[in-house]
C-alpha cells in the first residue's frame, strides 16, 4: 500500500466555500415546479406514446400474438412485437468477468417467445396519446401456454426444479467461495459459536418519479437523441449506440432533472430499450413513461438474501471469526451491465467489515427466478452485511456477558492501524470507528439511555437500543466495473470555461439526482477558481455538453467528480491569472483571484476584474502583447488509483419502543455519527444521511415485495406496498468525524448510502433489546411487521 | 359515441376552454392541455400525492379528479402559486433547509403544507408530520420539510428569514 501525501491547496484557498452548507443553485426552480423531467419535454403531435403489453404470467411461452384489433383501434401508429425489434437490436448479457462464473441468458427489448417474469413487457402499442395506447393494448390477443414457474431460491437447484434458461443448463446464476485463515480453528479456539439466519425482504426503491425514456430518431442525420432520467448519461449513450449497432457520437443522452434515483435508474431496462427502437423503426419520437403498476413490477428490486451467519468469539469478547451462507434467488436474468451479482459480492467482501478478525468462510448462491429482476439499489448489500454483522456482534454480546458497545469497542478495528487490509484483502486508507463510536455514545447518553430503558421496563414499557457500526465502499475506481469489461466509466472529468463578462461555466460528468451535486460543484469550482458561487453556470447531464465521465452511482459524485471540478478549476484559475499578469506586466505569481477580481495575494489589494479580462481577452486581444493567446478554458479528468475504494465508516443507533399488545414498533430516536471525509455541505450530507436512514428504515420495518408461488407480486400498488411515512418517523440527529482520504486534493468520500447501510440492524438490535426481557424468540426476518413482533412473542 | 366533453374553469387566475376526452383526469389536462407541468404524476391512483393541486380552495389529488369534475372551478397549481407570492416563505425555507431533493414530490407537498399554514399555523411537529402522510417524498426522510414549515411559519409572523 501507498503511503499518499495530499496536497490540500483547495481547503486553504481564501473566501472557501468548502465546508460551509451553501444553497443549492437548481433548488428554487424545483420549489416553484419549474423543473424539466422527462415526462415534462414538450412534443409535438407526431410523437407516439408506447404502453407495453405485459406479461400476466411468470413463466410463459407466447404461442400466437394477435395484434389486429389493437392495430385499427383509434390513435393507434403501430403494434410491434419482439421479432420487429430484433431485427434492429443486438440483445446483451449481463456478465462481468471479474465475477467469475456468472452467467446469464441472452435478454431482448421485448422476449421473442418466452416471457420469464409477471410484468416482463412482451409487446408494444404506440399511439397518439397513452391512453389510447392503453386503449389499444388490452386488444392485443395472446394466446399463452403457461409455462410451471420458479420461485423459490431454496429449491431452484433442485433437479427437479424446472430451468429456467435451458441454454444455461441449470438456475445457477454465480456461486462464489471464499476462505480466508482457519475458520474451523477458530471455533476450536471459541467459548462461543453463534449460530442465527437473517432474511432480508425483496424491495425495491419507489421513486416518487417513475422511470421515463423520451427517445427521437432523425433518420435524415442518423441521430438519435434521447431524454432519459438516467444516473448515467454516458452509459446508457455508450449501451444504446453498441446494441443499436449505432456510432457513439451519434447518440445523445440528455438528462434533465431527475426524480429520485437510489440506483433504480441506474440500469439497461427493456421497455426503455424498447423505446427507442420503437423511434427508429417509426422515425418518429415515441416516449415510455412507466406508471406505477410497472415500476413495481419492473423497477429492479433489491436486497431478497437469505443468510446463514456465525460468529465465533471468546468469553473476554475477542472476535475470532465470521462464516456466512448467502442465499439470493434474483430475476430472470443478470440485469445489465451491473449484473445482479454484485450485491452478493459486496455481501462477501464486506462482511465483519469494522472488526479486527483473523478468520473467515463465506458462501454466495445467486440462483434465477421467475420474479422481477434484481440489481444494484442504494447501499448495494451493506444493509445485509451490516445487520448479518452486527446481529451476530449483539448475539455475541448477550453470550459473553458484554454490554454491546463494550463488545465493539474491543474488537473495532484501532483508529491507530491504518493503512491495512480486511480479512478479505480490501485495503482500508484511515478511518474512525473508535472515535466514531465513542462520539455516538456521547451523542446519545448511552448510559443515562439505557438506565431510562430499565426504569420504563419496570412500568411495562418495552424500549430497546441498537447499534450498529459499518463500512461503506465510496469512490469507486475501475476496479468495482471496468475491470470486469463493463463500459461504465470510474473516472469523471469537468469542463470550465471564463466567458466575456466574467463568469464561469461548468460542464461536469457527475450528474444531480436531487443529492444535491449542483451545489456540491458549485462549491468546488468557486472555490478552486476565486468566484462567488452565483457567478456560475453548472452544465450536467447531456452528453454532447459535458466531459465523459460516470454519474452518480456507489457514492461517487462529489468524492470524484468534485475532486476533477477542484483540478479544472485550479487550470482556469492559472489561466486567468496568465492573462491578467500579462495584462498588468505582473508576476502571475504574484497575483490570485478572490471573490471575481484578480488581487495582489499578499495584500488582497484589487488589481482587475474577471469581468474585465474577458472583455480584452474576447474583444480586444488586439491590446496584448504579439505572442500572447489566452486560453480561458480548461479541462480536467480524475480517477482514484491508489486504492480501489475509498471506504468511508460510520456508526447507527436506534432507539425505539415496541407495544407488546399489537406488536408496533414506535421509533422514538435515531443517531448516525459518519465519516465521509472532508464534509464539503454539511446541510447537503446530513440531508443525504437522514434520507438514506429512512430508506434503511423502511427495509426493516415495512417494505416487502410479496410474491406468491406462482410468482405474482401481490402488493404491486402504493397502497399496498409500503413505505416510511412523515408521521411514522423520528427526527435524526447526524454528526462526522473527518478523515479524508489522501487519494485527492479534496479529501471527499461519498456520503449518500451510509444511512441506508446501518439503519436496519439498528433497529434490529433495537427491537431484540427491547424484546429480550420477555423471553420472545429473535427476530432476524425482515420486515419486522406488527404479526412477526407478536409472533416472536408467542402472542399469535 | 362522442367521448368528448367541452371544460371551462379558472386556473392561476386565466380563464381557460378546452374540449377533451371525458375521461382526462385533472391533473393530465393541468399537464398535457396547459403545459403546467409543475403538478407531477407519481402514482394514478390517489397515494402519492404529487398531484396535489388545488379546487375551490381546498386541496385535491389531480389524479383522482376527471378535469370535467373540475368544470366552473377555481384551480390553482404551484405555478399560480408562485407568481403570486403566497407560498413564498414556504418556498424560500424549503430552498434554505433543503427541504426538497429531486424536487418530484414538492409542488404537492407545498400545496399541502400551504393549506396546514391555513388551517394550523400553530401546528406541532407531529401534527406537521399527520397532515403530510398523504405525500410521499422519498429523498428527505421528512425532517427537513418539516423544519421547513417552522421556519416558514416564524418568517411569515416576523421572526426573520432564519428563525428555526
Amino acid at each position: 500500500m501507498t503511503d499518499l501525501i495530499a496536497d490540500r491547496w483547495i481547503l486553504d484557498r481564501p473566501n472557501s466555500y468548502i465546508g460551509r452548507s451553501v444553497p443549492r443553485p437548481n433548488a428554487p426552480r424545483l420549489a416553484e415546479g419549474r423543473g424539466t423531467f422527462v415526462d415534462d419535454v414538450p412534443l409535438g403531435p407526431r410523437a407516439g406514446h408506447v404502453a407495453f403489453v405485459r406479461s400476466p404470467h411468470a413463466h410463459a411461452r407466447m404461442r400466437s400474438i394477435d395484434t389486429e384489433a389493437a392495430r385499427a383501434s383509434p390513435g393507434v401508429i403501430a403494434v410491434l412485437t419482439g421479432r420487429d425489434l430484433a431485427a434492429i437490436h443486438d440483445p446483451w448479457i449481463g456478465v462481468l468477468t471479474h465475477l467469475e462464473g456468472l452467467k446469464s441468458a441472452p435478454q431482448y427489448a421485448l422476449p421473442l417467445d418466452t416471457a420469464t417474469w409477471q410484468g416482463e413487457a412482451v409487446a408494444a402499442v404506440v399511439a397518439d396519446s397513452r391512453a389510447r395506447a392503453e386503449d389499444a393494448a388490452e386488444l392485443v390477443a395472446i394466446v399463452w401456454e403457461v409455462l410451471p414457474a420458479v420461485t423459490d431460491p431454496a429449491s431452484a437447484l433442485d433437479p427437479d426444479t424446472p430451468v429456467i434458461h435451458e441454454s444455461l443448463g441449470d438456475n445457477l446464476a454465480w456461486r462464489r467461495n471464499v476462505d480466508f485463515g482457519d475458520i474451523e480453528a477458530a471455533y476450536a479456539e471459541a467459548d462461543h459459536v453463534i449460530e442465527e439466519t437473517f432474511v432480508f425482504a425483496r424491495h425495491t426503491g419507489v421513486c416518487v418519479e417513475p422511470r421515463a425514456i423520451l427517445a427521437d430518431w432523425n433518420p435524415a442525420e442518423e441521430q438519435l437523441t434521447v431524454w432519459h432520467n438516467t444516473q448515467c448519461p454516458h452509459m446508457i449513450q455508450n449501451i444504446l449506440a453498441t446494441h443499436y449497432r449505432l456510432d457513439e457520437h451519434r447518440v445523445r443522452v440528455i438528462a434533465g432533472d431527475v426524480g429520485g434515483s437510489f440506483g433504480i435508474k441506474v440500469h439497461t431496462y427493456a421497455d426503455e430499450i424498447a423505446t427507442v427502437g420503437l423511434s427508429i423503426l417509426l422515425k418518429r419520437p415515441v416516449k415510455f413513461v412507466a406508471d406505477r403498476m410497472e415500476s413495481f413490477v419492473t423497477d429492479i428490486h433489491a436486497r431478497a438474501q437469505t443468510v446463514k451467519g456465525r460468529i465465533a468469539v471468546r468469553n473476554d469478547g475477542t472476535i475470532l471469526g465470521f462464516e456466512i451462507d448467502a442465499l439470493s434467488g434474483i430475476g430472470p436474468y443478470s440485469m445489465y451491465p451491473r449484473t445482479s451479482g454484485i450485491e452478493a459480492n459486496q455481501i462477501v467482501n464486506l462482511m465483519g467489515g469494522p472488526y479486527e478478525f483473523d478468520h473467515y468462510r463465506a458462501q454466495a448462491t445467486v440462483v434465477f427466478q421467475n420474479k422481477n429482476m434484481m440489481c444494484q439499489y442504494r447501499a448495494v448489500g451493506h444493509p445485509v452485511k451490516c445487520a448479518v454483522t452486527e446481529g451476530l456482534v449483539d448475539a455475541a454480546a448477550r453470550a459473553t456477558g458484554l454490554d454491546p458497545a463494550e463488545l465493539r469497542q474491543r474488537n473495532l478495528r484501532a483508529d491507530d492501524s491504518y493503512p491495512c487490509r480486511s480479512v478479505q484483502g480490501l485495503p482500508f486508507e484511515n478511518l474512525s470507528h473508535e472515535e466514531s463510536l465513542a462520539k455516538l455514545l456521547e451523542a446519545m447518553d448511552y448510559e443515562a439511555l439505557k438506565d431510562e430503558r430499565d426504569a420504563l421496563r419496570e412500568e411495562g414499557v418495552y424500549r430497546g437500543i441498537g447499534l450498529a457500526s459499518f463500512i461503506e465502499v465510496t469512490n469507486p475506481s475501475a476496479m468495482f466495473y471496468g475491470v470486469g469489461g463493463a463500459r461504465i466509466s470510474a473516472q469523471d472529468g469537468a469542463t470550465m470555461r471564463l466567458d466575456a463578462r466574467g463568469n464561469v461555466f461548468v460542464a461536469t460528468g457527475a450528474t444531480e439526482q436531487g443529492q444535491g451535486m449542483e451545489a456540491v460543484i458549485s462549491q468546488v469550482a468557486a472555490t478552486a477558481v476565486g468566484v462567488p458561487p452565483e457567478r456560475l453556470k453548472i452544465v450536467t447531464g447531456d452528453t454532447e455538453h459535458t466531459p465523459y465521465g460516470g454519474g452518480t452511482w456507489a457514492s461517487r459524485a462529489a468524492g470524484i467528480g468534485g475532486e476533477a471540478v477542484a483540478r479544472a478549476g485550479r487550470a482556469l484559475r492559472e489561466q486567468i491569472l496568465r492573462a491578467a499578469a500579462t495584462m498588468l506586466q505582473e508576476d502571475a505569481a504574484n497575483l490570485d483571484i478572490r471573490n471575481g477580481v484578480v488581487v495582489e495575494a499578499q495584500t488582497g489589494a484589487e488589481r482587475i476584474g474577471l469581468d474585465e479580462i474577458g472583455r480584452i481577452c474576447y474583444y480586444r486581444p488586439d491590446t496584448l502583447p504579439d505572442g500572447f493567446q489566452s486560453e480561458l478554458v480548461a479541462t480536467r479528468h480524475y480517477v482514484p488509483r491508489k486504492y480501489p475504494f475509498a471506504f468511508t465508516n460510520g456508526v447507527q443507533a436506534s432507539y425505539l419502543e415496541v407495544d407488546v399488545e399489537t406488536g408496533f414498533i414506535t421509533l422514538l430516536d435515531h443517531w448516525c455519527i459518519e465519516d465521509c471525509g472532508t464534509v464539503i455541505n454539511p446541510l447537503l450530507v446530513d440531508e443525504q444521511i437522514r434520507g438514506g436512514i429512512v430508506q434503511g428504515l423502511g427495509g426493516a420495518l415495512f417494505e416487502e415485495c410479496v410474491y406468491d408461488r406462482d410468482g405474482q407480486m401481490l402488493n404491486a400498488t402504493m397502497a399496498d406496498y409500503l413505505v416510511p411515512m412523515a408521521a411514522e418517523l423520528p427526527d435524526m440527529q447526524c454528526g462526522h468525524v473527518e478523515s479524508p482520504t489522501a487519494e485527492s486534493d479534496l479529501g471527499a468520500k461519498g456520503a449518500g448510502e451510509a444511512g441506508t447501510c446501518g439503519a436496519p440492524a439498528a433497529v434490529m438490535n433495537a427491537l431484540n433489546d427491547a424484546l429480550a426481557p420477555l423471553g420472545a424468540s429473535r427476530l432476524t426476518d425482515m420486515p419486522f411487521t406488527p404479526r412477526k413482533v407478536l409472533r416472536a412473542l408467542g402472542r399469535i | 359515441m362522442d367521448t368528448n366533453v367541452d371544460v371551462s374553469m379558472r386556473v392561476n387566475g386565466d380563464p381557460v376552454s378546452r374540449r377533451i376526452e371525458a375521461r382526462m383526469n385533472l391533473v393530465d389536462f393541468l399537464r398535457e392541455e396547459l403545459g403546467l407541468s409543475g403538478s407531477h404524476v407519481g402514482c394514478e391512483h390517489g397515494v402519492c400525492g404529487a398531484c396535489t393541486v388545488r379546487v375551490d380552495g381546498r386541496i385535491v389529488r389531480g389524479c383522482l379528479m376527471v378535469a370535467a369534475q373540475a368544470d366552473g372551478a377555481d384551480v390553482t397549481t404551484i405555478e399560480g402559486l408562485s407568481d403570486t407570492g403566497e407560498i413564498r416563505a414556504l418556498q424560500d425555507a424549503f430552498v434554505e433547509r433543503n427541504a426538497l431533493q429531486c424536487g418530484y414530490c414538492t409542488p404537492g407537498m407545498l400545496l399541502t403544507l400551504a393549506e396546514l399554514m391555513e388551517r394550523n399555523r400553530a401546528a406541532s411537529r407531529s401534527e406537521i408530520r399527520e397532515f403530510i402522510s398523504g405525500n410521499y417524498c422519498r429523498c428527505t426522510g421528512y425532517e427537513a420539510i418539516v423544519d421547513a414549515f417552522e421556519m416558514a411559519r416564524s418568517a411569515r409572523s416576523g421572526g426573520g428569514g432564519d428563525a428555526a
